[in-house]
């Protein structure tokens, strides 16, 4: 057993701390090529990851770069930095510790690249960007051990993948670098060590003492929650009542605009003043570290947020978490309840407060998953090729390079380990050439072969790849300022489809304000404030998580019951609603409603199939009512059913799941669909094809989608065989299901159809009214109603009656 | 394809559905603001990079415009190409299909903004023409009569509850016919536009390309 150095010994000693068990075991296993350790959030993780460092630091006299620090989130490193000057510091010891993010000055960032510090905390991003300089073996020479944090969240992403690239990279420069993942408690430890490892080598995993099962249980208030919609307000007094009865509370929100809202309402509730801050991705950094800072002197009762709260920052004392709407994702919702009330050995607290009626059912499906220790997660599929075209192109900004070698490399990366060499020649040909279609074209001719090496054609490009880098999709957004002089307090940013919405005076809320907007300024969204109580707009599109199939699974068995006794009245009453008007969905049948709703005919398919199945069904059930002359116009998706609405009624469902019909015709269905063509932007970006950064201007949001719409249209005519089409199939696939899931699907109902035609929405039906994320169907129907509106117009202008000119006019011939 | 039929001083014309303007007794196609080479010049002049293939776009459905009209003459109204330095650097086999559209047919290249030179392909190169009751030309003129013109690429757009069409446009009053831009990737004006707004009178209409064309009260 490795035992602690004295001034190591004295400094636990002096705090009155004794080493953790899972952080002796780092310590005796600090050789192991890769460890995966799970702990618990307040398990002393960051130290056990560290430890090994700071000792051989404190031995030796080591020159440059010792110990690279990855995490998801640049207030993570920020943070992680605080918390490792503290021992240093303490212990007296000589070890510099920087970081470097996107936030790092020019000048910063050029002295660490000529003089590294001993332990540098980064984000897969400024990774990768390093890693593209010509001079990477010099600033990551003598590296010896890198430690990834958070490395569930970043195995979940493409920003995992383009790390793992990367590392492998580095352990080509550096053969004995030695991997550490820290990560919270996960379904399954062995895909995270798969992604982690250098294959062919081992990556041990080590679990900790995962402390006690969390307190957690449904907020009960007197008030009953809607049928639909995503805001609980009617939840308000019974969560302030909650904070005045916690030290402090964090407010968890599936989206930022439910984030902002419920904070809206709560303040207006907010009679006694207690201090609630708001703290969401979008607010402005200032913002976000004010919050942060109040919170962490413990000056705040409560924080209103989302995600951006989620990972790794210092949660002080927080004593309670609150969870809003349905935890769409069990796991995220134990790693969340996990952080709160830091001790190690004290059970963590949370309410879940539903939304809506199908939010109760949820919530109750997803506590009894809690306490079966049930955790979800989606297998990933193989690494993606998109990021592994930008990792080519990265890697020929550092230098020519052999593409056998650089092969190698990349099957060592967990992702990738099944990627074939055709596969990847392919991705190496559309870096250097763009593909068949694109051969013609100066601008893709990136790579050029010299004397067996691959480079760059102009060495000038690497800036606008570096420009480049990085695979985080974030939506378009714009920056929002207070109008002044001279650019006035910048409040946050929203996103560039919401901002296309909005016309002069127009009210929103943002950062918790209600602002008005005044103009578009240089891609700036100027606003004034506004006194008014109720904005007139939401905030930001939503966005949207996809339940993980176990709690589909749990919802659909309790729909079998004969009676509700675990759920609150209000919610086992509408249950029995539905069943009277219409009826539950029943296992091995397919039920299907339609009703009218607001002029237009609506169709619900209770697939039970997950999100992706439903929405994979929405296109196939619209394709089929396209041809069937139904004239539908769009389709939503949950995880347990898709809705569609149209111009006309479904009046028998049997001819739309057709198989064969289903089948016809899929693929050029499938290709005019928004889903592909949004895929086909992300990975187009990704692989380098659009470029969103150029150095003369950002480009906005919609010239993007513009070009990289008529990209994809062009690619689909000339070459449908490209590598990008390939990628985005196999990604819209991934996003989607595969068909033979569906084809499977409809075998099984064997007909067993129970269609319902109601006169009006049912309760089950009402909380697919207000989901996010519907996607257009663009057909005969937007014909057939522009046509329409079109007479319409022409009628109440009165322009009708002279138009068209008669013909009887005398017609001008030209001779010849 | 669905045509919208109306005439303007008393010639009988037909707004096809891709942007462009028959006039069956004259057996005339005419077409505006093609806007050839387009992704090269921006690419030359150091902007982000389009996709290549909008000449290509563009020229397959003029190609479908002619066959189906079996039009005789063809007027490109203007802005044929997005600069005269465009009109040189197209590839060959681009040149090679214009001329081909080009063969057997009176081919007349309009001046307009982008393209105020002649450019090397046959056909007349003219500042405008009168042809009957009409006048072509490329930027619209106060006060003119029975003209035709382009350069400013109206669009218009309907609200269809929830859902809002934007589509280019022709814009018909009394006096005057502007028609859209008929190239791949050009960008629209809005028919509240001042610029469109002052030229055109009240009642006028805005006829909307697409599968089928419809005509509506022109947004202001």
């Amino acid at each position: 057993m490795a035992s602690l150095p004295p001034v190591f010994k004295e400094w636990f000693d002096a705090k009155g701390w004794s080493i953790h068990p899972h952080q002796q075991t780092m310590l005796d296993r600090a050789d192991a090529p890769a460890l995966l350790l799970i702990a618990p959030t307040g398990g002393g993780k960051t130290l056990s990851g560290f430890l090994p460092t700071l000792i051989d630091l404190s031995k030796s006299d080591h020159q440059g770069m010792h110990t690279l620090y990855i995490s998801p989130l640049k207030a993570l490193a920020a943070d992680i930095r605080r918390n490792l000057t503290t021992p240093v510091e303490e212990m007296n010891l000589d070890v510099r510790i920087e970081e470097r993010t996107g936030d790092t000055t020019q000048t910063m960032r050029k002295r660490q690249r000529a003089d590294p510090p001993h332990i540098l905390l980064t984000t897969p991003e400024s990774l990768a960007l390093l890693v593209s300089y010509p001079d990477a073996p010099h600033i990551f020479s003598g590296l010896k051990r890198v430690v990834i944090d958070e490395i569930h969240a970043l195995a979940e992403s493409k920003r995992g993948d383009q790390m793992m690239l990367a590392l492998a990279r580095l352990q080509r420069l550096c053969p004995d670098l030695k991997r550490v993942g820290l990560s919270a408690t996960v379904e399954d430890p062995a895909a995270i060590a798969h992604l982690m490892a250098r294959h062919p080598d081992p990556c041990e995993i080590l679990l900790a003492d995962p402390g006690p099962a969390p307190d957690i249980s449904m907020l009960v208030t007197n008030e009953a929650p809607p049928w639909s919609g995503g805001g609980a307000a009617y939840a308000i007094p019974a969560v302030l009542d909650e904070v005045r009865k916690h030290k402090t509370t964090l407010i968890f929100h599936n989206t930022r605009a439910q984030a902002e809202i419920f904070f809206h309402n709560l303040w207006l509730a907010n009679d006694e003043g207690l201090p609630i801050g708001i703290h969401h991705g979008s607010l402005d950094r200032e913002q976000r570290t004010r919050v942060e800072g109040a919170m962490v002197r413990g000056e705040l009762r409560a924080i209103v947020c989302t995600g951006s709260l989620d990972l790794g920052i210092d949660w002080g004392d927080v004593d309670l978490v609150i969870q809003i709407g349905a935890p769409k994702n069990v796991k995220r919702l134990v790693q969340r309840i996990g952080r709160a009330n830091h001790r190690y050995n004290a059970p963590s607290k949370a309410l879940l407060v539903p939304a809506n009626r199908f939010e109760v059912v949820e919530c109750v499906a997803a506590l009894d998953a809690v306490l079966d220790g049930e955790l979800d997660g989606d297998p990933r599929g193989p690494g993606p090729r998109d990021v592994l075209c930008q990792h080519i192109l990265i890697t020929a900004c550092a230098g020519p390079f052999d593409a056998c070698a650089l092969y190698r490399e990349v099957i060592s990366a967990g992702a990738y380990t099944a990627l074939s060499r055709a596969e990847f020649d392919a991705c190496l040909d559309f870096c250097a050439t763009g593909g068949y279609a694109l051969r013609a074209y100066d601008r893709w001719q990136r790579l050029l072969q010299k004397n067996g090496l691959w480079q760059l054609r102009d060495p000038r490009a690497a800036q606008r790849i570096r420009m480049n880098i990085g695979t985080i999709q974030d939506t378009n957004t714009l920056k929002v300022r207070m109008r002044r002089n001279r650019g006035g307090k910048p409040l946050g940013e929203i996103e560039e489809g919401f901002a296309a919405t909005l016309t002069q005076g127009d009210t929103f809320l943002i950062g918790g304000q209600i602002v008005k907007y005044e103009g578009l300024r240089e891609m700036t969204v100027e606003v004034s404030r506004d006194s008014s109580r109720k904005p007139r707009i939401a905030t930001f599109m939503g966005t949207k998580f996809a339940t993980s199939t176990q709690l589909s699974a749990r919802v659909q068995r309790m729909f079998t019951q004969e009676d509700w006794p675990e759920l609150p009245s209000h919610t086992a009453e509408w249950l029995r609603l539905q069943r009277k008007v219409s009826q539950l969905p029943q296992p091995g049948r397919l039920l299907i409603e339609s009703f009218p709703h607001e002029g237009r005919a609506h169709t619900v398919v209770y697939g039970f199939a997950g999100r992706n199945g439903q929405q994979t069904l929405g296109l196939l059930l619209t394709k089929r009512m396209e041809e069937t002359g139904l004239h539908p116009l769009g389709f939503v998706a949950t995880d347990y059913a898709t809705m569609i609405w149209g111009l006309d009624a479904v009046e028998d469902p049997a001819p739309l799941f057709e198989l064969t019909a289903l089948q016809d015709g899929l693929e050029t269905w499938l290709a005019g669909n928004a889903v592909m063509k949004r895929t086909f932007r992300a990975s187009a970006t990704i692989a380098g094809l659009i470029e969103r950064n150029t150095p003369q201007a950002r480009k906005s949001g919609r010239q993007a989608a513009f070009s990289s719409d008529i990209l994809y249209d062009t690619l689909m005519r000339y070459d449908p065989d490209h590598l990008m089409l390939d990628i985005t199939r196999q990604e819209a696939l991934r996003g989607l299901i595969d068909f033979g899931r569906i084809e499977e699907m409809i075998a099984r109902i064997d007909g067993r159809i129970d269609h319902i035609r109601l006169a009006r929405l049912t309760p089950l039906a009402a909380p697919m009214l207000l989901e996010v994320g519907r996607v257009p169907v663009k057909g005969d129907a937007e014909e057939r109603l522009l046509a329409e509106e079109a007479a319409r117009l022409m009628e109440t202008s009165g322009l009708a009656q002279i138009s068209p000119p008669p013909v009887n006019k005398p017609r001008w011939r030209v001779g010849y | 394809m669905n045509n919208y039929s109306f005439s303007l001083q008393g010639a009988a014309l037909t707004a096809l559905g891709s942007g462009a303007l028959f006039w069956p007794d004259a057996g005339l196609l005419v077409v505006s603001d093609l806007h050839l080479g387009k992704a090269e010049r921006i690419l030359r002049r150091g902007g982000s990079a389009l996709p290549p293939y909008e000449t290509r776009d563009t020229l397959s459905r003029l190609e479908a415009d002619l066959a189906h009209t079996s039009a005789r003459r063809v007027i490109c109204l203007g802005d044929s190409f997005d600069d005269i330095a465009a009109s040189q650097m197209l590839r060959d086999e681009e040149t090679l299909w214009i001329t081909r559209l080009q063969a057997g047919r009176e081919w007349i290249w309009m001046e307009g903004n982008h393209d105020p030179g002649p450019v090397d392909f046959g056909g007349s190169h003219l500042a405008e023409l009168s042809l009957g009751p009409l006048t072509f030309r490329h930027i619209a003129q106060p006060g003119a009569i029975g003209e035709v013109s382009g350069h400013y690429h109206p669009k218009a757009s309907v609200s269809l509850r929830g859902r809002s069409i934007s589509r280019p446009a022709f814009l018909l009053d009394d006096d005057r016919l502007i028609l859209p831009a008929f190239g791949t990737y050009t960008g629209g004006l809005r028919t509240s536009a001042a610029a469109l707004d002052r030229l055109m009178r009240q009642g006028a209409h805005a006829i909307l390309t697409g599968p089928t064309p419809v005509a509506i009260p022109m947004p202001r």
